[in-house]
C-alpha cells in the first residue's frame, strides 16, 4: 500500500504540473486550466504548474475585497473554499499524505539517513495561528494605498512558492535576479530551514506550518474517508505510534487532526486488526500487510 | 461457529456529518461560482505572482 501512496503522489504531482513548455517559452501556464484548484499546496506560479493553489488564490481574493466591492463584484473566495471544503469533507488531511507535492518533497528528504527527532506537539498550533492571520486576518485587513491587501503568507512564508517558483523563475528569466531583496532572502531562509529540518525530521512543514493542512485538520471528525479504530481490538501496545509520520498516538486518538491517513498505522503496525479504512462508517480496506492469516498472532 | 467471518464486515452505522458537509461546501462553490469568481482566480494564476514567489 505504500508504493500505492508514492505512485499517487508522483501521478497526482504530475497532474498538478503538467505543462513542460517553460524550458521554451520561458514563464508559466496560462491555459484554462488553471481554473480548477490544486488540492495540496502547489504554487500556481510554477512554470509546469497546471492548476491554481487554493491558498494563493484566496489570499488575492480577499486582499482584492475591498475594490471588488467597490466595483460591484463579489468575489469572497467562496469558490476556493468550497472546492476545499468538499475535499476536506471528503477526504481531510489524506490529501496531505496522498496529493501534495510538497509533502512528497519532505518525504524524499526525510530518507535521507541521519539522526531522526520528533516534533513537540506544542508547535503542530502554529499551522492554526497562519491560517487565521496571514491567510485571512491580514489580507483582509493590512491594504495598500490602493485599497489593495497582499498574500501574506505566499509572500513572506511559503517555502513551496520559493521552491517550486521562487527558483524555477529566476533560473527561466534572469531579469528577475535584479529585483532580489530581502524579501526573497527571507523566503529562502525559510526554506532552507524547513528542508534541513525535513532531513531530521517527518513532515516539519505540514505539522508545525502549513496552513492548508490546519484547514483539511478541520475535517478530522466529519471527513467521509478516515481510520476506524476498533477498541475492542485495541491492546494499547502502541506499536501504531512507532510508525506515524506525524507523531500521531492513533489508540489514544483515533480522529487526531494530524493524521494524514498514509495507512502506515494499519499496514505496518497493528497486529491486531484493530485498525481499518472506512467511508461514512463503511469498512473500505483491510489492513494489507502481506500477511497470511496463519502468521497474525 | 464461523472462523472465517472477518471482523471488519460487521455492519457499523453510517456516519452522517459527511453527508452534512460536503453539500454545504458544495453550495459554497456553486455561489462562488455563480458570482463569477473562477474567472478571477483564473486571471490572477496566469500572471506569475512576484510577491508569491519573494521577488516582488
Amino acid at each position: 500500500m505504500e508504493r500505492v501512496r508514492k505512485w499517487v503522489q508522483v501521478i497526482i504531482g504530475f497532474l498538478t504540473n503538467s505543462s513542460w513548455s517553460f524550458p521554451f517559452t520561458k514563464t508559466i501556464y496560462q491555459g484554462p486550466l488553471k481554473v480548477i484548484c490544486a488540492p495540496g499546496l502547489n504554487c500556481y506560479s510554477c512554470p509546469a504548474a497546471t492548476t491554481s493553489c487554493p491558498l494563493g488564490s484566496i489570499q488575492q481574493l480577499l486582499g482584492g475585497l475591498r475594490l471588488n466591492l467597490e466595483n460591484g463584484q463579489h468575489y469572497f473566495g467562496l469558490s476556493v473554499l468550497g472546492a476545499i471544503g468538499v475535499l476536506g469533507g471528503m477526504f481531510g488531511r489524506m490529501i496531505c499524505g496522498w496529493a501534495c507535492p510538497f509533502g512528497f518533497i519532505q518525504e524524499l528528504l526525510h530518507k535521507i539517513p541521519s539522526k531522526k527527532f520528533g516534533i513537540p506537539r506544542m508547535l503542530s498550533y502554529g499551522k492554526y495561528l497562519l491560517l487565521i492571520l496571514f491567510v485571512v486576518v491580514l489580507p483582509l485587513v493590512l491594504v495598500d494605498e490602493f485599497g489593495t491587501g497582499h498574500p501574506w503568507f505566499c509572500k513572506f512564508v511559503c517555502p513551496a512558492g520559493t521552491l517550486e517558483a521562487g527558483l524555477p523563475m529566476l533560473f527561466l528569466q534572469p531579469n528577475l535576479r535584479n529585483t532580489l531583496g530581502l524579501l526573497f532572502l527571507n523566503k529562502f531562509v525559510i526554506l532552507i530551514l524547513f528542508m534541513t529540518w525535513a532531513v531530521f525530521s517527518s513532515r516539519p512543514f505540514c505539522r508545525t506550518a502549513c496552513p492548508l493542512g490546519a484547514f483539511y485538520a478541520l475535517f478530522s471528525k466529519v471527513r467521509l474517508i478516515k481510520l476506524h479504530l476498533d477498541e475492542a481490538k485495541c491492546t494499547n501496545c502502541k506499536a501504531c505510534h512507532h510508525v506515524c509520520p506525524m507523531g500521531v498516538k492513533f489508540n489514544e486518538s483515533p480522529n487526531d487532526p494530524e493524521c494524514i491517513t498514509c495507512l502506515a498505522c494499519m499496514n505496518k503496525a497493528c497486529k491486531f486488526d484493530a485498525i481499518s479504512l472506512e467511508i461514512g462508517g463503511i469498512p473500505l480496506a483491510v489492513p494489507d500487510r502481506g500477511m497470511s492469516p496463519a502468521n497474525k498472532p | 461457529m464461523n472462523q472465517t467471518t472477518h471482523p471488519h464486515h460487521k455492519k457499523r452505522p453510517l456516519r452522517k456529518p459527511p453527508f452534512v458537509v460536503i453539500p454545504a461546501f458544495l453550495l459554497l462553490w456553486l455561489i462562488g461560482v455563480a458570482t463569477g469568481e473562477p474567472a478571477r482566480v483564473l486571471e490572477q494564476a496566469v500572471q506569475v505572482c512576484l510577491s508569491c514567489i519573494g521577488i516582488g
